[in-house]
C-alpha cells in the first residue's frame, strides 16, 4: 500500500463519509489540509468570512437535508471562534463534525502560537471530541466521529487534528465499520412500555401530542400524522418541532409555551394525558414546571434517557426512535377498532372545546399605516413555494415566523432554538442553499440581528448562494425591548437601535441586491421581486416600531397565565 | 443519603475531566473522587460518593452513562457491596498524650507510620463511619492534619442464593 499525508487521508476519509460540501476558513495549523483540498474537486469548499459564520452553515445543511454538516477551520481564533456555533447546534441536537487544526503535538501545552485548548474548551457543547495525537488513529476516530454525530440524540463531534500529524506518513485504510463498547443508543422502544402506552392513551378523555424536535430528526411525522389522524388527538409542537404535523390541519393546535397559542396553552393545561414525542420539557415550553399539564399522566417518548424525568415526572416513559416507537404504537392500534372508535367518541366533545379555544382567541394583529411585520410573514408564506426553506434569527423576528408562517413539512424551519443565537439564519441559510441549490431559501432577520454575521453576505455573492434575507427593521432590539416595556417600566435600556447601516447600500456594496419597503401596499412586489432576483437579496421592510409579540407569559408564570394583547 | 457510583470508563486522557466537568456544569455534588486503571489496564475505574434526591441521582447516573467514554456505571447503594477508605492522620503527641494515641490507634486497629518527639502520624482504613468516629476521638487531642483517599467500593459476592461468578 502506498503511504500517504495524513491530510490526504483525511480527505480520503471524509470522502468515504459521503461528504460532499465543507465550508470553513483556513490557516497556518491547517496549509497541509488545505493544500490536499486542491487535490479533490469532488468536494466542494464554502469560504465563509467568519468561523461562527462556518459552523452555522454546516448546521443550517445538516438541519436542511438531514445529512451530517462539516466544517474544517484552523487552530487558536480559528477554533475559539466556532464555539457559539457548536453550542448551538449541541442545544439543538443537530449533527455536525468540525475539524479543527493545532499545534504540532510536541507544542501543545506549551502556549505556542494559536494554540487553544479547543478539546477542553468545546467539552460541554459537544456530543464527544477527539484530539487525534498519532496519524494511525486518524481512520477510527473520524469514523467513530460521523457515527456518534448522526446517531442516537445527534449532536456536535469535534475533532482536532494537530498539524505533525497532517504531514505524517500513513498505510491508510478507512475503517468500514465502528466497534464501541461504550456507546449504543436504544432505537427500539421496550415493546411492554408501548403497549402500555397505548392502553393509556386510549382510556384518555382528552389527549393532546407534544411533539419537539426529535419528531423531525428521526424522520417521524409521517408517522406521527397517521397517530395523530387515526386516534383523532390534538397535536401542538415546540418551535424545534415546527413542521413535524402541519400547522393548519385541523388538528393543529399550533406552538405551545411562552409564545404558544391561546389553544396550544389551554390544551395542555387541560389534558388528562400529555404524550410527550421527541420534546425536552424546556422551560421556554412548560412555564412554571408545577403547574405545567397539572391534570395529565404524562407519556414520554425519546431517544436520550437524560430527557425523561429531567425537568418533569413522566408517568410512562420510553426510550428510543420516535419513528419506531410510534411505528410500534400504530402496530398496536391495527386490531382495536373498537377501542379506538370509543376514543374518538368521547374526544369528540373534547375536540369540540380546543375549537372553540381556536376560535376565541387565535393569533392576531391588525395591519394599519405602517407595515405590520407580522403582515409580512403571511406575505412571504403565501407568495414563496411550497417547499421554500425559512431561517430566522432570534428575537421577535423568530417568534413571528413560528407563529404566522405555516409550516407544513419538516426541515423547512431552520431556527436556533435551544441557545437563542442571533446571527444563527443568515448563515444556516446559506448552508441550507448549499444543500438546495434550486429551492427558495429566506432568513426572515432582525435589523439587530442580521448584524451579527453580516460579513457573510461575501460568502452568499462569492459562491452565488439567492438567499433572500428578509430584514424587520423595527429599530430595536425588539424582544429585548418588549420585556424592558412590559416588566420594566418602558425603560429602554440600550435596545434602540438608532444607527444601523443602510442595509440596501450595504448589500450593493457586497456585489448583491437590496430593496427597500416602507408602505404595506408594497410588501407583496418587494417579496415577489426579491424572489425572482438571481442572486442574494437584502430586503429592508421598515416595520412598526414598537409591535409586542403576543400572546406572551410572563417567565416562570404557568402557561394558561397568557398576556394576550 | 450518600451514594457510592462507580464508573468504568477508558483509561484515557481527558476523561476525568468529562466525568468532573458533568458535575459541576450540571450543578451535581462530588463529595470524593478515586481514581486508578483497573485489571484490564485499558480501563479506569472511578469511584464517586455523592448525595442529591432520587430524582437528581437518577440525572446523575443517566449523565453519566450518556458520556461517550463511560463504559458502565453502578450504584452501590442498591447492593450488598465493601466499601472501605484510608485516611492518614498526623495528631499532636507530647509527653502526656503519646501513650493515649497509641491506645486509641490500636483500639481502631490504625497503624503508626511515621513518629516525630511532638506528633504520629496513624494510618487507618475503613468504612467512612470508622473514619469519621476515629477523626472525632483524636480530635480533642489535637489533628494537626489529615488526608483522605475517598471511598472506594467492591460488589459483595453472594453465597448460597446466587452462585459464585467470578
Ligand atoms: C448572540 C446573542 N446576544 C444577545 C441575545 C439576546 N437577545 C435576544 S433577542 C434580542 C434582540 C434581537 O433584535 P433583532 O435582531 O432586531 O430582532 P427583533 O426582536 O427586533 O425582531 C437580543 C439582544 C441573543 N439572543 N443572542
Ligand atoms: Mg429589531
Amino acid at each position: 500500500m502506498k503511504k500517504i499525508t495524513g491530510a490526504h487521508a483525511f480527505i480520503e476519509a471524509i470522502r468515504c463519509e459521503g461528504v460532499k460540501h465543507v465550508f470553513g476558513y483556513p490557516g497556518g495549523a491547517v496549509l497541509d489540509i488545505f493544500d490536499a483540498i486542491l487535490d479533490a474537486p469532488d468536494l466542494q469548499f464554502i469560504l465563509s468570512r467568519h468561523e461562527q459564520g462556518a459552523v452555522h452553515a454546516a448546521d443550517g445543511y445538516a438541519r436542511a437535508s438531514g445529512n451530517v454538516g462539516v466544517c474544517l477551520v484552523t487552530s487558536g481564533p480559528g477554533a475559539t471562534n466556532t464555539v457559539t456555533g457548536i453550542a448551538t447546534a449541541y442545544m439543538d441536537s443537530i449533527p455536525i463534525v468540525i475539524f479543527t487544526g493545532q499545534v504540532s503535538t510536541h507544542l501543545i501545552g506549551n502556549d505556542a502560537f494559536q494554540e487553544a485548548d479547543i478539546v477542553g474548551i468545546t467539552r460541554p457543547c459537544t456530543k464527544h471530541n477527539y484530539l487525534v495525537k498519532d496519524v494511525n488513529d486518524l481512520g477510527r476516530v473520524i469514523k467513530e466521529a460521523f457515527y456518534i454525530a448522526r446517531t442516537g440524540r445527534c449532536g456536535p463531534v469535534l475533532v482536532d487534528l494537530p498539524k505533525d500529524v497532517m504531514n505524517s506518513l500513513v498505510n491508510f485504510k478507512y475503517p468500514e465499520s465502528v466497534s464501541m463498547e461504550s456507546y449504543c443508543p436504544t432505537y427500539r422502544g421496550h415493546l411492554g412500555q408501548i403497549k402500555r402506552i397505548v392502553g393509556m392513551v386510549l382510556k384518555s378523555k382528552r389527549p393532546v401530542i407534544y411533539a419537539g424536535g426529535g419528531v423531525i430528526h428521526s424522520n417521524a411525522s409521517d408517522e406521527l400524522f397517521a397517530l395523530a389522524e387515526k386516534i383523532r388527538v390534538p397535536v401542538t409542537t415546540t418551535l424545534m418541532g415546527l413542521g413535524a404535523f402541519p400547522s393548519g390541519h385541523e388538528l393543529s393546535l399550533g406552538m405551545l409555551g411562552m409564545h404558544g397559542t391561546y389553544a396550544a396553552n389551554m390544551a395542555v393545561t387541560e389534558t388528562d394525558c400529555l404524550i410527550a414525542i421527541g420534546a425536552r420539557f424546556d422551560d421556554r415550553v412548560t412555564g412554571k414546571i408545577d403547574e405545567f399539564a397539572p391534570k395529565a399522566k404524562i407519556v414520554h417518548i425519546d431517544i436520550d434517557p437524560t430527557s425523561i424525568s429531567k425537568n418533569v415526572k413522566v408517568d410512562l416513559p420510553v426510550v428510543g426512535d420516535c419513528k419506531l416507537v410510534l411505528k410500534g404504537m400504530l402496530d398496536q392500534l391495527e386490531d382495536m377498532k373498537q377501542e379506538i372508535s370509543e376514543l374518538r367518541n368521547n374526544s369528540e366533545s373534547w375536540l369540540a372545546r380546543t375549537d372553540e379555544w381556536k376560535k376565541e382567541k387565535p393569533l392576531r394583529y391588525t395591519q394599519g399605516d405602517t407595515i405590520k411585520p407580522q403582515y409580512v410573514i403571511e406575505r412571504i408564506d403565501e407568495i414563496a413555494p411550497d417547499d421554500t426553506i425559512v431561517s430566522t434569527e432570534v428575537g421577535q423576528n423568530q417568534m413571528w415566523t413560528a407563529q404566522f408562517y405555516r409550516f407544513k413539512q419538516p426541515r423547512l424551519f431552520l431556527s436556533s432554538g435551544g441557545l437563542g443565537t442571533m446571527g444563527y439564519g443568515f448563515p444556516a441559510a446559506i448552508g441550507a442553499q448549499v444543500a438546495f441549490p434550486d429551492r427558495t431559501v429566506v432568513d426572515i432577520a432582525g435589523d439587530g440581528s442580521i448584524q451579527m454575521n453580516i460579513q457573510e453576505l461575501a460568502t452568499a455573492v462569492q459562491y452565488n448562494l439567492p438567499v433572500k434575507v428578509m430584514i424587520l427593521n423595527n429599530g430595536y432590539l425588539g424582544m429585548v425591548r418588549q420585556w424592558q416595556a412590559l416588566f420594566y417600566r418602558h425603560r429602554y435600556s440600550h435596545t434602540c437601535l438608532s444607527t444601523s447601516p443602510d442595509f440596501v447600500k450595504l448589500a450593493q456594496a457586497y456585489g448583491a441586491s437590496g430593496l427597500r419597503v416602507e408602505n404595506p401596499k408594497d410588501v407583496d412586489d418587494a417579496i415577489r421581486e426579491a424572489l425572482a432576483t438571481k442572486g442574494p437579496v437584502f430586503v429592508d421592510f421598515v416595520v412598526e416600531s414598537e409591535e409586542d409579540v403576543c400572546p406572551i407569559v410572563p417567565a416562570g408564570a404557568p402557561i394558561n397565565n397568557m398576556l394576550l394583547v | 443519603m450518600k451514594h457510592a457510583i462507580s464508573v468504568l470508563v477508558e483509561n484515557q486522557p481527558g476523561v476525568l475531566s468529562r466525568v468532573v466537568g458533568l458535575f459541576s456544569g450540571r450543578g451535581f455534588n462530588i463529595e470524593s473522587l478515586s481514581v486508578a486503571p483497573t485489571l484490564d489496564p485499558s480501563k479506569s475505574k472511578m469511584v464517586i460518593t455523592t448525595s442529591g434526591n432520587k430524582q437528581v441521582l437518577e440525572q446523575i447516573k443517566k449523565q453519566l452513562n450518556k458520556l461517550i467514554s463511560v463504559i458502565k456505571v453502578v450504584d452501590y447503594s442498591e447492593k450488598s457491596h465493601v466499601e472501605r477508605e484510608m485516611i492518614l492522620v498526623k495528631v499532636k503527641a507530647r509527653e502526656e498524650s503519646r501513650a493515649e494515641v497509641l491506645r486509641i490507634a490500636d483500639i481502631f486497629r490504625a497503624r503508626v507510620v511515621d513518629v516525630s518527639p511532638t506528633s504520629y502520624t496513624l494510618a487507618l482504613t475503613g468504612d467512612t463511619g470508622k473514619l469519621q468516629g476515629f477523626i472525632e476521638i483524636l480530635y480533642p487531642i489535637g489533628i494537626l492534619d489529615f488526608i483522605r483517599t475517598g471511598t472506594i467500593v467492591m460488589e459483595r459476592e453472594m453465597h448460597g442464593r446466587r452462585k459464585l461468578v467470578s
